[in-house]
């Protein structure tokens, strides 16, 4: 990555994306996709059967959708762009480029979609009769159809960035946008997002009906219907989805590493699927046949379920997705596979603009480090060029692992090596040999230095064992011009 | 020792011609900001009128009025945002995410600090009539969403001015480093204060001349006196733009590229703000019956004025990077060419 690297040292980067994404997602499919046909739905049968209590439950209901999808969901789905711009620009611009237009459309069907909630928001009171009902009604389809378009825009993106297709080999947007994964994904997401839509209904319709109202109970019966009519459908797109990721992402990985992932994410959706449909399914029925015995609590217990199956999903999606960002084109630290031969080569600083500078406390040194092996206290040239090699460290912990790892928080480096070698005395070799060979497992991507930054990184591990200082970030500690240039290569050791 | 550090490009090609992507870019962008001046205007002339109301309750409703404008508004702002932050992220990219990283935590904060300040003013407009009895703590709600209005701007304009200056930096050292010491921040922050309430005037004017007689009637104001206030607010702070204007353009830092072009767009824009501010200052005076008339000739005055300053703004832009983005360029060229290399050269992995 060749920007001023933002890193999060505790969190984590990936925490920070997960966090605004899955907040969008839910907010997305939940309310907003999948709730303004129902919202429609729910004033068209009102309007039909002259049953007010139809009209006002529905209004209700847009109501909190209206505001959280225009605060929350709005904003969220900017703060993807933010989040991803800081943790992985490389990443989000290269989409960009191949997703331009896809997205300049999304964006004037996302203007119409915001123009037609408030329209239908704001004139539900003022448009209550006649032709102007049947209008409203109408507004609030069109309204549904076009917050599924936002979405069968955007889910081609999160599907080229599984597995780009065609494109690898011409970079069109029409290769990008029809790659193997999207229709798919988008028959998965598009009945979940209605069955969902029926579950937060059905919870948000105790707080706007009367205990022991009969009209509670026909609203109940009625959201459960809509949920469980959505099921096999969700079941269905899910078979879609989970049958053709591993088909064609097999076609990068090795076999026997492959397969070993890809079971345990086979097995992870399958149980994600089955559980979330049990439960909905227990309390729709439940719904359905004696809505009288549901007490408030007990619905909230399928929105839990969709918040955390959601919030699972994507995780389990963005996971299987490693070690690349962009299916065998970038891998997750932002470096592309093909610049891999030259850096690996060259090394990764001969080739970064920036440097990443120590701030004082990363500097400090334990007592270990302030003596030679032999026990005699380091020369001021020693710890001069002791702090070029952590400072060497630092940069390609910055530009290899820190998209992915922090120092001492979330997912660390020093936890794994922890847990690896234990508590005492670290073995640099023992730790090289495992960072050239850690891409056998199939989420990790090759190292992308040469031996000699391998070497750095070591030492700077070594380094955070005892220095549990944040490791900061371009935002605190800011950047300089890294003045290394390209050594000349070795002929022999290139060969070997 | 250079400090001009000079980053690899993104390798792809660019998904449009550049012209297409500027025109994008400045549009939409002239288009979003006009209605995030409502949205800050707005809400804080609510919070103005909201005050100004415990002692005369005909201002508290038109602060009421005010306030049921910014939801609307600030949730076109957000949209009509989407568009042109997509296209500088494509036309600058190295530029606007440096900038992005360098001052990281609080780019990022944008995001809650915009949540909470419309989740603030959909509280303070809904709840307008439950909180009757405890105003303070409801013109509270107003001030807090004010005061998050004014200061999310300044991280705009400090990433919008970081992003001009690669010679910068790796000279500073988080968000207040940058904005205080890079470019002109706060001339520009002035600037835009000074056309949010400017802008809002006009709103306001536009909305009192279309309201029903009805709904003018219950605010307990004349039409034409409501419109006067509008003018009000549009006149004294354009005039103030007159002030703010040359500091903006007097401390706009050197740049590599002659800018020309940037001063002969910003003097026609000025030239066409005096004709406008003249014309207010004639609707100012103008009888309560007839004050307005002359609207729709402002607002069309008032877009060109927009319109070339952006342009001039957009001018700056280019001429603050253009030498630098031809040495980015070129190394990204030379880079690609040595990956080429190297991927010719390099051992045949076994299959």
């Amino acid at each position: 990555m060749d920007f001023p690297i933002f890193h999060l040292d505790l969190m984590g980067n990936r925490a920070l994306i997960a966090i605004i994404a899955v907040l969008h997602v839910i907010i997305n499919h939940g309310l907003a996709v999948g709730m303004m046909p129902l919202i429609a739905a729910m004033e068209w049968y009102g309007h039909k059967k002259k049953d007010p209590r139809w009209d006002k439950l529905a209004y209700n209901i847009l109501f909190v959708c209206f505001i959280i999808t225009t605060t929350v969901g709005a904003l969220t789905g900017v703060g993807i762009w933010f989040s991803a711009s800081l943790i992985n620009p490389y990443g989000i611009a290269s989409l960009i480029r191949v997703f331009f237009w896809g997205w300049f459309i999304e964006w004037l069907v996302f203007i119409t979609e915001v123009c037609l909630i408030l329209a239908y928001y704001l004139t539900w009171k003022k448009w209550k009769d006649g032709k102007q009902k049947t209008n409203h009604i109408k507004l609030g389809f069109a309204l549904g159809i076009f917050s599924w378009i936002t979405m069968a825009i955007i889910v081609s993106i999160l599907g080229f960035m599984m597995d780009p297709g065609n494109w690898l080999t011409h970079h069109s947007l029409w290769n990008g946008f029809t790659n193997p994964i999207y229709l798919p994904q988008l028959g998965f997401r598009t009945p979940l997002a209605l069955a969902q839509a029926g579950v937060i209904a059905m919870f948000l319709c105790l707080f706007f009906t009367k205990r022991g109202d009969a009209f509670r109970n026909d609203a109940l019966r009625a959201l459960g219907l809509w949920s469980l009519g959505f099921a096999p459908f969700v079941m269905l797109g899910g078979y879609w989805y989970y049958s053709v990721v591993p088909d064609s992402m097999q076609e990068n990985l090795s076999v026997s590493l492959l397969t070993l992932q890809f079971t345990e994410w086979h097995d992870k959706l399958l149980h994600i699927m089955l559980a979330t449909v049990a439960i909905i399914l227990v309390v729709v029925q439940v719904a359905i046949f004696r809505p009288n015995l549901l007490p408030k609590w007990v619905l909230i217990i399928p929105l839990l379920a969709i918040v955390w199956t959601t919030g699972h999903f994507e995780r389990v999606r963005e996971f299987i997705r490693k070690p690349y960002i962009i299916g065998r084109y970038m891998y997750a630290n932002g470096m592309r596979v093909e610049d891999y031969p030259l850096l690996q080569r060259d090394g990764i600083l001969a080739h970064a603009t920036y440097s990443h500078p120590l701030t004082e406390a990363e500097k400090t040194l334990s007592e270990e480090e302030k003596k030679t092996p032999e026990g005699r206290p380091l020369t001021q040239e020693e710890i001069t060029a002791l702090f070029e090699q952590l400072q060497d460290g630092k940069n390609v912990f910055m530009n290899a692992c820190s998209r992915c790892h922090t120092g001492h928080g979330v997912n660390s480096v020093n936890g794994h090596f922890k847990r690896m070698l234990g508590d005492g005395k670290w073995d640099k070799e023992v730790m090289t040999g495992y960072m050239e060979g850690m891409h056998a497992q199939p989420f990790m991507p090759p190292f992308p230095g040469n031996k000699k930054e391998l070497d750095a990184l070591a030492d700077y591990l070594l380094h955070l064992r005892d220095n549990t200082a944040p490791v900061t970030g371009a935002q605190k500690s800011g950047v300089e011009v890294n003045q290394r240039k390209p050594e000349p290569v070795d002929d022999a050791e290139e060969t070997k | 020792m250079n400090t001009i550090p000079i980053p690899k490009d993104i390798p792809l090609p660019m998904p449009a011609p550049e012209p297409i992507l500027i025109a994008v870019l400045v549009f939409f962008f002239l288009m979003h900001i006009v209605f995030v001046n409502f949205m800050v205007g707005g809400s804080l002339l609510t919070l103005y009128y909201e005050i100004k109301g415990l002692k005369n309750k005909a201002y508290d409703r038109l602060a009421y009025t005010l306030a049921s404008t910014i939801t609307v508004n600030k949730s076109i702002a957000v949209v009509l945002g989407v568009g042109p932050l997509l296209a500088i992220n494509t036309l600058y990219t190295v530029y606007f995410y440096s900038a992005n990283a360098l001052t990281g935590d609080f780019w990022i904060a944008v995001i809650p600090l915009v949540i909470t300040a419309f989740l603030l003013t959909y509280a303070h407009k809904y709840l307008w009539h439950r909180m009757e009895r405890v105003k303070g703590l409801h013109i509270a709600l107003s001030a807090m969403a004010g005061l998050l209005f004014l200061f999310i701007p300044l991280i705009f304009l400090t990433n919008i001015n970081l992003m001009l200056f690669p010679d910068k930096w790796t000279a500073i050292q988080g968000f207040w480093d940058a904005l205080f010491n890079v470019g002109n921040v706060f001339p520009r922050y002035f600037h835009f204060l000074a056309a949010c309430f400017a802008l809002t005037g006009l709103f306001m004017v536009w909305m009192f001349k279309r309201m029903d007689a009805e709904e003018i009637k219950e605010l307990g104001f004349e039409r034409g006196e409501l419109i006067r206030k509008g003018y009000r607010w549009a006149f004294w702070p354009t005039l103030a733009q007159f002030l703010f204007g040359p500091i903006v353009l007097l401390s706009l830092p050197e740049v590599p590229q002659h800018i020309g072009k940037v001063y002969g767009f910003i003097g026609f824009g000025a030239v066409t703000a005096i004709l406008m501010t003249f014309l207010m200052m004639i609707e100012l005076r103008r009888p309560p019956e007839v004050i307005g008339r002359s609207l729709k000739t402002i607002a069309v005055l008032m877009c060109i004025v927009i319109l070339f300053m952006g342009s001039g703004r957009h001018l700056y832009r280019e001429a603050a990077v253009a030498d630098h983005r031809k040495l980015v360029a070129e190394k990204t060229e030379q880079y690609m060419e040595q990956v080429r290399e190297a991927q010719k050269n390099a051992p045949k992995e076994e299959e």
